[in-house]
């Protein structure tokens, strides 16, 4: 009885040794799929995405081609030879003042806010990450003076200074996404700094000191990815925030400079256009607002996977 | 008290001077003087011109000229009104700025804590759920989508309520007339409520499940009663720190809102002068923005150390 039950424990002890433990990563990414928001959320930006990148195939317009044949079309899905709007083909999404499909334009102006999202906001980690960790790093005097830095630079007016900055070098495209980035990098300092100056402290780390784990290591292997969690949901947050940042620019007509596009323009020539053409602000706008839903949406859920203490 | 509040406003002296000079040289970084748009002038009437303005001295004794001139609170000239100064212009569009900044701030305040706590009290049921969708809205969708969309909605097609025609002005100022204040204030405020209704929820959710509370409630107290006295005043005190970042977001939001309803405030100013590179005009504005925002974050902080008595900063 003893010797049959002691033979079952071994046997329960050898199978926990070759069931391989859930890595933190397979556990976030198990939550994450099991949260339904932020599943769904990534299907329809990976879809968004997918058709900015692939948009001069998806449709037969170029995106700057100008036709006054078909100048202010509603939208129309059937062709019909009789009306003149369908002449030359179906505008799914309507035309503007110039005749240019307002289709292909939309996923141009995806294309324009998703890549400033992307670029500005890895801007803003490089800058963010490496000052907040040297900070943290050496702490001390120099940990001190690095945030007093940061504290005065919180509290100006940044997206002021983006505006003269917009202003004096005559809405420059690279300068619009560097700027950007410049402003937002200051929380992912903030974030970087104190998580990295908290597990430096941590018994773990004394444990692979002790352990004679190089120094090289120890930053690889235990501060890297604990550090890297929050810097991950912050990330998805900051996307939303710098292609907002942008579209204002755009909106208040300081950003993107035609032909060239972006949500922020768009939306701004359809409100303008609101009482005779409604079609070109709402499809850029729906555009828009499911888009920063769903980042939105994503971090949460990142936050919700990533986050030890919920467990 | 004292001592952390003198340390608060030393504090923000360099803050603002930095400000200005920030702003100040990235002006002048600009390629092409303010006057090079027009005409042609000949070289001296040029040379007048320029020297009326200063701009033939070095840089820096123009930035000691700008800084003599502010401290006397003169913003000089404005570039491209050319008969007024900045300080005319900002008096004419400061109250304007004020009153619809100051009534959105109030809406969303109210409005804010209302649905706020009304989601903390029925925690996890329809009502939570349906504010706390109202807010993901108001936060996530840009003021600059929200106007358009509900100037559409109310301005262009105009509804009719219980047979009253509701239609409202979509653009204007008309000296501040209520109608004419509706649909900018509201959609000034409406980030504001959903970002004051998601904390004061989040507050009152924790204040509620605290064991004074509890204690309250088992000594008889009526349930209103509980809210009213006891929950609200812990609930709703990190607001108070919420006002700075709040005011910061309701300036910037001015200048769309200013923008898409023509109003004449200085955030549309700010953004004329901006695209006709009225660098006096963009600098005044952005030095009293840049004070407000300052001040503002500072009187919030002092306010929230001299109501929590838990914090002692000295």
């Amino acid at each position: 009885m003893i010797a049959t039950g002691s033979t079952a424990n071994t046997q329960a002890m050898i199978e926990a040794q070759t069931v391989r433990g859930r890595s933190l990563w397979v556990d976030a990414r198990r939550r994450l799929f099991q949260n339904k928001a932020a599943l769904a959320s990534i299907v329809i930006l990976t879809v968004i995405a997918l058709m900015a990148i692939f948009a001069p195939a998806l449709s037969q317009y170029p995106f700057d081609a100008i036709d006054y044949s078909v100048v202010s079309c509603a939208p129309n899905w059937w062709p019909d030879p009789d009306v003149l709007c369908h002449a030359g083909g179906t505008h799914w999404f309507g035309t503007d003042p110039v005749g240019r499909d307002l289709f292909v334009r939309t996923l141009y102006g995806a294309r324009v806010s998703l890549a400033v999202g992307l670029v500005a906001t890895f801007v803003s980690l490089v800058i963010g990450v490496i000052y907040g960790a040297t900070a943290g790093f050496i702490g001390g005097t120099t940990d001190n003076l690095m945030m007093r830095v940061v504290d005065v630079l919180y509290s100006l007016p940044f997206i002021f200074f983006v505006i003269i900055l917009m202003v004096i070098f005559n809405r420059n495209f690279i300068l619009l996404f560097v700027a950007i980035g410049a402003v937002e990098w200051l929380t992912m300092a903030r974030i970087v700094r104190g998580q990295t100056l908290s597990i430096k402290q941590k018994e773990f780390i004394e444990a692979a000191h002790a352990a004679g784990v190089s120094r090289f290591g120890i930053i690889t292997r235990h501060i890297i990815p604990n550090v890297i969690g929050p810097v991950i949901i912050y990330v998805t947050l900051t996307i939303p925030s710098v292609i907002l940042a942008e579209s204002f620019l755009s909106f208040l007509g300081l950003g993107i400079r035609e032909p060239l596009t972006s949500w922020g323009v768009l939306i701004s020539e359809g409100a303008n256009q609101m009482v005779t053409a409604p079609w070109m602000l709402i499809f850029p706008a729906l555009f828009m607002a499911v888009t920063l839903f769903c980042f939105n949406f994503i971090g949460d859920g990142l936050r919700d996977a990533l986050d030890p203490k919920d467990r | 008290m004292l001592s952390y509040a003198i340390k608060r406003v030393l504090g923000a002296i360099p803050t603002i001077f930095i400000i200005i000079t920030l702003a100040f040289f990235m002006m002048r970084l600009a390629p092409g003087g303010p006057f090079d748009s027009q005409r042609a002038l000949p070289p001296e009437i040029e040379h007048n011109i320029e020297k009326a303005y200063n701009l033939d001295k070095p840089l820096y004794v123009q930035y000691g000229l700008y800084l003599e001139r502010l401290a006397h609170f003169d913003l000089g000239p404005s570039f491209k009104n050319r008969d007024f100064t900045v300080n005319e212009l900002l008096a004419e569009g400061v109250p304007v700025s004020a009153k619809l900044g100051l009534s959105a701030m109030v809406l969303a305040i109210f409005f804010g804590v209302l649905l706020g706590v009304l989601a903390a009290l029925y925690q996890n049921r329809a009502a939570d759920y349906g504010v706390m969708t109202i807010a993901m809205i108001g936060i996530t969708i840009p003021t600059f989508v929200t106007a358009p969309i509900l100037t559409m909605i109310f301005g262009v097609y105009g509804l009719n309520l219980f047979g009253y025609d509701v239609t409202l002005p979509v653009a204007g100022w008309n000296n501040g007339a209520f109608q004419n204040m509706i649909l900018p204030v509201f959609v000034l405020a409406l980030p504001q409520i959903a970002i004051v209704a998601r904390l004061v929820r989040g507050n009152m959710v924790e204040v509620l499940h605290s064991n004074y509370v509890r204690t309250a409630r088992a000594k008889g107290l009526p349930g209103h009663m509980v809210v009213i006295r006891h929950a609200l005043r812990a609930g709703l005190l990190p607001l108070v720190s919420y006002l700075g970042p709040a005011i910061a977001a309701l300036l910037t939001g001015s200048l769309i809102v200013e923008t898409i309803f023509g109003l004449p405030g200085i955030g549309r100013y700010f953004v004329n002068g901006a695209l006709n590179r009225d660098y006096t005009l963009v600098l005044g504005v952005v030095i009293v923005y840049a004070v407000l925002i300052v001040v503002l974050n500072l009187i919030a902080d002092l306010l929230y150390a001299v109501l929590d008595p838990r914090v002692r900063y000295d």
